[in-house]
């Protein structure tokens, strides 16, 4: 069987699943049945200074999309960070920590701006038996008109200073947590290396209203007839996640930093694609949230089986294996060509795919054949755009397969076998004339 | 050859306890709630000139009103559905959809199970009849137009409402005491609960400028020719109001009934129980008819009930779901059985009937000679409906093979007058059909009227 643990800075744990800073680790109890679920790790619901905690919403602070028989698909929240207080929240990570060492336990925090601030807390939290510290560079509401959170986390000066100050006064490795509400993500990774930090984690949740009420018109989580733009998170953003850990996995000035990948893991799948984007762990939040803490014996099982299939004995031996092959458009080989074919005994006839291509693309699928309904795609048509592939509700029904030899009958090209670019594209006004890579 | 059957007839109503009775009868198909029509709905993939509405008789847009549910908006689907078929109501509770939409679903093609269309339907058109305040469609402008139906089943109501929204008066003329056709009087009790027979009738008279006279029967009470005098069009829908005989002596004793007859009395009663039931029931026939009333009465507590069809089952007339219904409630079907003789006791009455064992060597049918007798209190038949051409007599509407000949659009061999549903040659005979006759004589109607 495949070996899942991780080594992350220097902190081990069991597997590469963690949870992520949220409810589900909020407090003893919640971790306590996480660990004993099998959970490799936990971010402590991020932490605030010293005094009053801050306080909740008493109304909703969830809103929800969801796809066919309700399947959620997308989260959203206006909650800030732990309302608890500080000191019940670090005799409780103490506590948590002692009973089980075997797993990673990183500490969550959010705190102002000035540096006396981190100052005190830092070696209270590290007191704690903590492996490391999360810094909550992300959070998109409530924190961030407070001058902290996500307002941190979009100002990479901040980020390079705050993480300084970590280095400076604490031994705990630093984990940066990154907003995606930034157009960027470059450059707040770039910061957070330049300060010191040992690791990024992302992505935290994107700022949006997931519905309007039509009745009230009021947004979505309603809070007396009033909404407030929340952070989204689940299955929905996985996509956006995957894109901006790659970015800094790929990123010159980045490459190599540690990154614990965040954003709609759900299954095995979802982290083992994380990993192969360079992630050294996954963390989880909305699938706990939907599912319990038992989903984790998924996502362990899938993980191993998939690696013993594939001959993975450790996570490292397939972590940033599709880093490589993320590249820009530009250097895209343009003289690949592809074309759709339908498999006749898989299709079921629906028609969807000459409907899409016919309305809205490329006028490349038949629908009636010799007085018959039949679906076939004219290759002096297709662009190979991939278009019907996904609008196909039977899976493999249409593939996309590469033309080797010959002319593209679109075309009327003969096909070439060698690797051209944009770069070196006749039709580009900057072209080179030997390809760049 | 010895005949033994029992003596005595065991023949009374009440068989069940109070409460059987409504359990036996309750919906067939149970609605679907508002997330089994959600979960349901997403799984029509929307297809392109999509085969379930090129397979319904009335051309619904399928896809498009399971969208609309899909999308939240049950109203908009409703409509989307009475746009083509007014009747969309009755027809999702009794189209045999496994042989019209739903098998040529491309999820039936592909993995055997359908699109729940009907019930889909169903979810859809109860929604706005129960919520909507007024009726869906607005008539357009009087035309000063005055239209006669007779017949007030499927296709005449159908027929009279699209006129009715076209600007026409109409008067429809039914026979019977109450309007609706065989909705009222012949479709099985557990495909149309609660009174639905009448309260759609209502929500269709509620477009306006229609105006029902029952117990009024052409050839009894009105001639051809004084409507023709007096309305600008004629619409015949007078269904099949006969029914084929046996052609056996004894067909008129005690004990012999007439399916469609009894069907009638069951859908019309207050009271179930208070239904003469059999204790051993034999029904003839291999339709729909003969799989409703075995149905039914085994619902009303028969203990044995034995439908007889002189073909093998593929010939049977009734789908194979329906079919199914039947052999769920513990009805026994057999095959390859003609009547010979009914037998009867003491006074006359029914106590069984010989068979004849048939086969079709030659693509005909043909008495083996070798028979069988079924020991039975009641025997049913059930073996078609039959036109009663009394009323025209002495027209010049032609028949053919017994019932009324048309063109495509639905026109007789008489000027001014249309005809559609089950008594036209070429009908169906079912209720989706007949409604598509309706419409498309009411459009014909409407053309001839308007001068287009
Ligand atoms: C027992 C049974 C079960 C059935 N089950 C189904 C089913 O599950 N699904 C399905 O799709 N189809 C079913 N059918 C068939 C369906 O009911 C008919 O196809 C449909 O009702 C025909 O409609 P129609 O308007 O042509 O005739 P009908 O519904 O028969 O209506 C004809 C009307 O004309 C009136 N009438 C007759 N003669 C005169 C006259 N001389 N003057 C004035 N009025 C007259 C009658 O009183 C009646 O109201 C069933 C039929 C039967 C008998
Ligand atoms: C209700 C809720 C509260 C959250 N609170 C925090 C928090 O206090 N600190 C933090 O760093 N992230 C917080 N997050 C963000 C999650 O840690 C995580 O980054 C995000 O949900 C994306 O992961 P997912 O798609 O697995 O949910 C919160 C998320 C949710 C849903
Ligand atoms: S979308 Fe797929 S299943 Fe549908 S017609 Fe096209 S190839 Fe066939
Ligand atoms: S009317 Fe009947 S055949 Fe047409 S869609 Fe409805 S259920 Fe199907
Ligand atoms: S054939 Fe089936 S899947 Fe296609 S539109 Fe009709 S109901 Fe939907």
């Amino acid at each position: 069987m495949a070996d899942l643990s991780t080594n992350f800075l220097g902190i081990k744990s069991p597997n590469p699943f963690w949870l992520a800073s949220a409810p589900p680790t909020d407090k003893a109890y919640n971790v306590e049945r996480a660990f004993e679920a099998g959970w490799g790790g936990v971010v402590w619901k991020t932490l605030g200074s010293e005094g009053p905690p801050v306080v909740n919403v008493n109304g909703p602070r969830y809103g929800a999309i969801w796809g066919p028989d309700r399947r959620l698909l997308g989260l959203n929240n206006i909650e800030l960070i732990t309302d608890r207080d500080l000191e019940t929240n670090l005799r409780e990570i103490a506590e948590v920590k002692r009973r089980w060492p075997d797993r990673a336990m990183i500490a969550s925090i959010m705190v102002p701006c000035e540096e006396a601030e981190w100052k005190a807390i830092l070696p209270r939290v590290e007191d704690t038996g903590a492996d490391g510290i999360e810094l909550n560079f992300g959070c998109p509401h409530g924190m961030s008109e407070r001058g902290m959170g996500a307002a941190v986390g979009q100002v990479p000066e901040y980020i390079q200073m705050v993480a300084e100050w970590c280095k400076m006064y604490s031994r705990l490795p630093v984990i940066v947590k990154l907003t995606p509400n930034i157009t960027d993500i470059r450059y707040p990774a770039r910061a957070a290396k330049r300060g010191g930090a040992d690791a990024v984690s992302l992505i935290n949740t994107i700022s949006s209203i997931t519905s309007v009420n039509l009745d009230t018109f009021s947004p979505e989580p309603s809070i007396d007839g009033k909404g407030s733009h929340g952070g989204y998170c689940g299955p929905a953003v996985k996509p956006i996640a995957l894109n901006m850990v790659a970015e800094i996995a790929r990123d010159g000035e980045t490459r190599g930093l540690p990154i614990s990948g965040i954003g709609g893991v759900t299954t095995w799948r979802d982290a083992a694609e994380f990993i192969a984007l360079g992630c050294g762990t996954v963390q989880v939040c909305t699938a706990a949230m939907t599912y319990g803490f038992k989903i984790v014996q998924e996502m362990i099982d899938g993980l191993s089986d998939w690696m013993d299939e594939r001959g993975y004995r450790t996570i490292s031996d397939f972590q940033g294996m599709a880093v490589p092959n993320v590249t820009d458009w530009q250097y895209l080989n343009l003289n690949y060509v592809t074309k759709a074919r339908i498999d006749q005994d898989l299709c079921i006839k629906c028609g969807r795919c000459h409907i899409a291509c016919e309305d809205t693309s490329h006028q490349a699928i038949t629908s009636m054949v010799d007085g018959v309904r039949h679906f076939e795609v004219m290759d002096d048509e297709c662009v190979g755009c991939n278009l019907c592939v996904n609008v196909c509700p039977v899976e493999d029904c249409i593939t996309m397969e590469q033309l080797v030899a010959g002319a593209d009958p679109r075309t009327g090209r003969p096909i070439d076998p060698n690797y051209a670019n944009w770069t070196q594209h006749p039709n580009n006004p900057m072209a080179v004339k030997e390809a760049a890579e | 050859m010895t005949i033994s059957v029992p003596a005595a007839r065991d023949v009374k109503p009440g068989r069940l306890a109070p409460e059987e009775y409504s359990t036996n009868f309750s919906d067939l198909h149970p609605p679907l709630d508002r997330h089994e029509a959600f979960v349901e709905a997403d799984r029509c993939y929307f297809c392109y000139d999509a085969p379930c509405m090129n397979a319904c008789p009335t051309s619904i847009d399928i896809p498009l009103f399971i969208r609309q549910i899909a999308a939240d908006n049950p109203t908009g689907a409703a409509k989307t559905i009475l746009k083509s078929n007014i009747m969309g109501g009755m027809c999702a509770r009794v189209c045999p959809t496994e042989t019209l939409c739903e098998e040529v679903c491309v999820r039936e093609v592909a993995e055997g199970k359908p699109v729940k269309i009907g019930q889909l339907q169903r979810y859809a058109t109860d929604y706005l009849m129960e919520t909507a305040a007024t009726h869906p469609f607005t008539r357009a402008e009087p035309t000063g137009k005055r239209v006669a139906v007779v017949g007030a089943g499927p296709a005449g109501l159908s027929c009279a409402h699209r006129l009715a929204a076209l600007g026409h008066d109409v008067t429809v003329f039914d026979a019977r005491e109450k309007a609706g056709g065989l909705n009222e009087y012949g479709i099985a009790a557990y495909k149309s609960v609660d009174g639905f027979a009448q309260a759609e009738l209502d929500f269709i008279l509620g477009i306006g400028g229609i105006e029902i006279k029952a117990s009024t029967a052409l050839g009894r009470d009105i001639a051809l020719s004084d409507l023709t005098a007096d309305f600008d069009a004629v619409f015949l829908g007078m269904g099949l109001p006969g029914v084929n005989d046996l052609g056996l002596d004894g067909e008129d004793a005690e004990g012999s009934i007439d399916a469609v007859d009894y069907i009638a009395k069951l859908r019309q009663t207050d009271d179930l129980a208070s239904l003469p039931v059999g204790r051993r029931v034999v029904v003839i026939g291999g339709g729909m008819t003969a799989i409703d009333v075995a149905t039914q009465v085994k619902l009303l507590g028969a203990e044995d009930v034995t439908i007889c069809y002189r073909r093998g089952q593929e010939a049977m007339n009734a789908s194979e779901y329906e079919q199914e219904v039947a052999k769920t409630a513990g009805v026994t079907i057999r095959h390859w059985l003609k009547p010979k003789s009914l037998l009867r006791g003491e006074g006359g009455a029914i106590v069984g009937i010989e068979l004849e064992y048939t086969a079709q060597p030659n693509g005909q049918l043909i008495g083996t000679g070798e028979t069988m007798i079924l020991p039975a209190d009641q025997v049913f038949k059930a073996i078609g409906q039959t036109f009663d051409a009394g009323p025209l007599a002495g027209t010049a509407i032609r028949l053919e093979k017994g019932r009324i000949l048309t063109d495509e659009k639905r026109r007789t061999s008489l000027a001014k007058v249309w005809a559609g549903g089950d008594c036209i040659f070429g009908g169906e005979d079912l209720t989706v059909v007949s409604v598509e006759d309706g419409k498309i004589a009411a459009m014909d109607i409407h053309a001839a009227l308007m001068g287009a």
